[in-house]
């Protein structure tokens, strides 16, 4: 959509002589300044940038507690609770790294359920999406590592408990295991290894994102209609229309971020982990961190055989199988209109994903006993028939209700019908290109 | 808009729906066997009030330093504070002078000198709180088998779950004192009688407040008048209780202040930026059909 008509002008000599050589400029402008959005995008599409700030804080926390930070399972412990009491600002440092992890899961699947709610994963965006679920992969494997790091005791043991999923897997899986752990149990090479993978990891996301833009920039964004830009009135200009409106996203975002770290930093870790890692001592109740929460639930939902796979493995496969779904969305979904606005019966069975998701998450915190075990196989169930069945399904049977022509069209019938913009309502609809 | 509200208040409906059935059925499931309870601490802790809590929240230095006496002349016979270095007492507002006789008062195992021996000498500022025992085997030896558990970040390291709903009203009331409201259950819970019928394993005291069990090992460390105060604070276990709890917050979070204070102008400068950036939106956004 931006390539091939870029409308920047080089105004200085500076500017002319990059433009000649290497346009960045061009590439910022057109990207970043005179980039078309629908007019349309609602706070749900503020959630990219919000990404964006907190990868770049992230990496940006991580390499200042790096430096403090020493990876030997002797001395990461009390490391980090130097960081805590003696580094300058130091307890603001791994408060915000800490949390900000926290709040990257947050914004990502704000995210990623956006997508699902606006069909933003229908072609020509297959790609894009697909780069989105890579990121959210690199994502967990970042976080489960830096999870290891401060070699408490629920680091110790969750090391322990996710390595040991990948001993289920016949023939490879005690090889796999061991190069990950780089030893029979959870040690010191775990934790080397660990810390330079976790270094490592964000500088591809970060690499990623870039693909994850580029590839959004080719395909334009979606919208809350879901219909395709037609005309230079269904958008605006990025800047100031979207650059102003992320803004104010992100700082509502940061505001709840901060409210967080300054008043319950510890609200979302686990007691535990204050207490150093002991081989010897296993906790009562080994739980990951909250964001791992629903496929912990899938995991140990799986309790019985099937056939010749034991119920070990398969909760694994349905573990990573839960995770696969989201990979294979876009052909999944057989429905020709994008948005749930237009799909009622999507729209519904999208909540009801919504509550499973949640309810999945907090079975993940108890204990895998009673009557929870079935709680969370029935909530299992439905996490996947949500995509294997529900989804091609409902695309074939379901009558969308009627589709505007044209963004610019579902814009000045919501101002016209609706009373609740009167800011917009009375203003003239101005043609913007 | 109100579709995005109908929509989230349908969806906290059911949710709450399918958490309430869940809970009910785990309740009935627990069926309350009095004499074997299987779920623990069998009783929550008591939120207490804490002059720390709150968004406001700071430590009370005249409690602290009873706290400080307290765990000097009780928890410090068995528990060690390895991360606490005496010039951070500062904090509890005592002078530089006062915190080098403060430690001179210790003697710290030191060492290799340049004759290749190691040595005795007084504690000075910059150490830290030396262990009761030269290291964990010994600790455990003496202790029944278990090393009683190292002081440092004790109010940090216990929590009681709350459970749902509760959690999500933590986030709106700030409650972050699950620590020191659980040592101060479990310090002041020794009187309590345990239900007929349930057995007591040899060597253990009971206690309703203990996280993972009936009982534990430890005895009933506090008594009423066992530690003398010069403030006229009230000598009994309840007050030691509370005093050595919010001496173990400042232990395990000594910059507890400093983050709330700093939280304050962080919400405030984000509320007032924030609002200035949404009023320069409504006004780029004011002509824009959207």
């Amino acid at each position: 959509m931006s390539e091939g008509h870029s409308t920047y002008t080089p105004k200085t000599g500076i500017e002319r002589w990059f433009d000649a050589r290497m346009p960045l400029p061009r590439l910022v402008y057109d990207s970043f300044i005179a980039y078309p959005v629908p007019r349309n995008l609602n706070y749900a599409w503020t959630f990219g940038g919000i990404l964006a700030i907190m990868l770049v804080a992230q990496i940006l926390t991580g390499i200042v507690l790096a430096m403090h930070y020493t990876p030997d399972s002797v001395l990461a412990f009390d490391s980090v609770e130097k960081i805590m009491r003696d580094v300058n600002s130091g307890w603001l440092l791994r408060y915000l790294h800490s949390n900000g992890a926290s709040f990257f899961f947050v914004a990502v699947y704000i995210h990623i359920f956006r997508g699902l709610y606006y069909g933003s994963y229908k072609a020509p965006r297959e790609l894009l999406w697909i780069l989105g679920c890579i990121i959210y992969l690199l994502m967990m494997a970042t976080g489960f590592m830096g999870y290891v790091l401060p070699w408490g005791q629920m680091s110790f043991w969750g090391a322990t408990v996710i390595t040991g999923f990948f001993s289920a897997i016949p023939l490879v899986g005690d090889w796999i295991q061991q190069l990950l752990l780089g030893g029979f149990a959870v040690d010191n090479p775990t934790l080397n290894r660990f810390f330079a993978l976790h270094y490592l990891l964000p500088f591809m996301i970060a690499g990623v994102v870039v693909l994850h833009v580029w590839a959004l920039h080719v395909v334009g964004q979606s919208n809350p209609t879901g219909i395709e830009v037609k005309s230079k009135t269904d958008t605006v200009a990025f800047t100031p229309y979207a650059t102003i409106k992320d803004a104010f996203g992100m700082l509502v975002f940061l505001f709840i971020f901060a409210y967080f770290v300054f008043y319950l930093p510890n609200f979302l870790g686990h007691p535990d982990n204050y207490t150093v890692a002991n081989p010897l001592k296993t906790p009562a109740h080994i739980v990951p961190e909250w964001y791992f929460l629903p496929f912990y639930a899938i995991l140990r939902a799986i309790t019985f055989n099937i056939g010749p796979i034991n119920s070990k493995l398969g909760g694994v496969l349905c573990m990573f199988g839960a995770i696969a779904m989201l990979f294979l969305v876009p052909w999944l979904d057989t429905s020709k209109v994008r948005s749930a606005v237009y799909r009622p019966w999507y729209k519904l069975f999208f909540w009801l994903f919504v509550a499973d998701a949640v309810l999945l998450g907090w079975l993940g915190s108890q204990p895998a006993e009673g009557s929870y075990v079935f709680m969370a196989q029935m909530a299992t169930l439905f996490y996947f028939a949500f995509f294997l069945v529900v989804l091609p399904v409902l695309g074939l049977i379901e009558t969308p209700r009627r589709l505007p022509n044209s963004i610019t069209e579902a814009v000045l019938e919501k101002n016209k019908g609706g009373g609740h913009h009167p800011a917009g309502a009375t203003a003239a609809p101005e043609i913007k290109g | 808009m109100k579709k995005i509200l109908t929509s989230l208040a349908l969806l906290g409906l059911v949710v709450a729906g399918i958490g309430a059935a869940g809970t009910a059925a785990i309740a009935a499931e627990e069926a309350h066997n009095a004499a074997a309870p299987t779920h623990f601490p069998i009783d929550e802790p008591k939120e207490m009030d804490w002059s720390f809590a709150g968004p406001f929240g700071t430590y009370d230095k005249a409690q602290l330093q009873r706290g400080l006496k307290v765990y000097k002349e009780v928890c410090a016979a068995c528990h060690s504070m390895n991360l606490v270095a005496f010039r951070t007492l500062e904090d509890l507002g005592y002078s530089e002078a006062q915190i080098k006789t403060l430690s001179a008062e210790y003697t710290i195992h030191d060492g290799p000198n340049d004759a290749g021996d190691m040595f005795d000498r007084p504690g000075k500022p910059s150490d830290y709180f030396p262990a009761p025992f030269p290291n964990e085997q010994a600790a455990a030896s003496a202790n029944g088998g278990a090393a009683p558990p190292d002081m440092s970040l004790l109010a940090k390291a216990r929590g009681v779950e709350r459970g749902f709903p509760r959690f999500v009203f933590d986030i709106f009331t700030q409650y972050a004192q699950g620590g020191p409201d659980y040592i101060h259950s479990l310090l002041t819970g020794y009187d309590e009688t345990p239900p007929a019928g349930m057995v007591i394993p040899e060597g253990t005291h009971y206690n309703p407040y203990f996280l993972s069990g009936v009982s534990l090992k430890m005895p009933k460390p506090l008594s009423d008048g066992q530690v003398t105060y010069d403030d006229g604070s009230p000598q009994t276990v309840d007050q030691y209780s509370r005093d050595v709890s919010a001496f173990l917050m400042w232990a395990a979070e000594p910059h507890l202040e400093d983050r709330k204070k700093t939280g304050f102008r962080v919400l405030v400068f984000l509320l007032l930026f924030g609002a200035l950036v949404y009023l320069t939106k409504r006004k780029v956004w004011a002509g824009v059909a959207h």
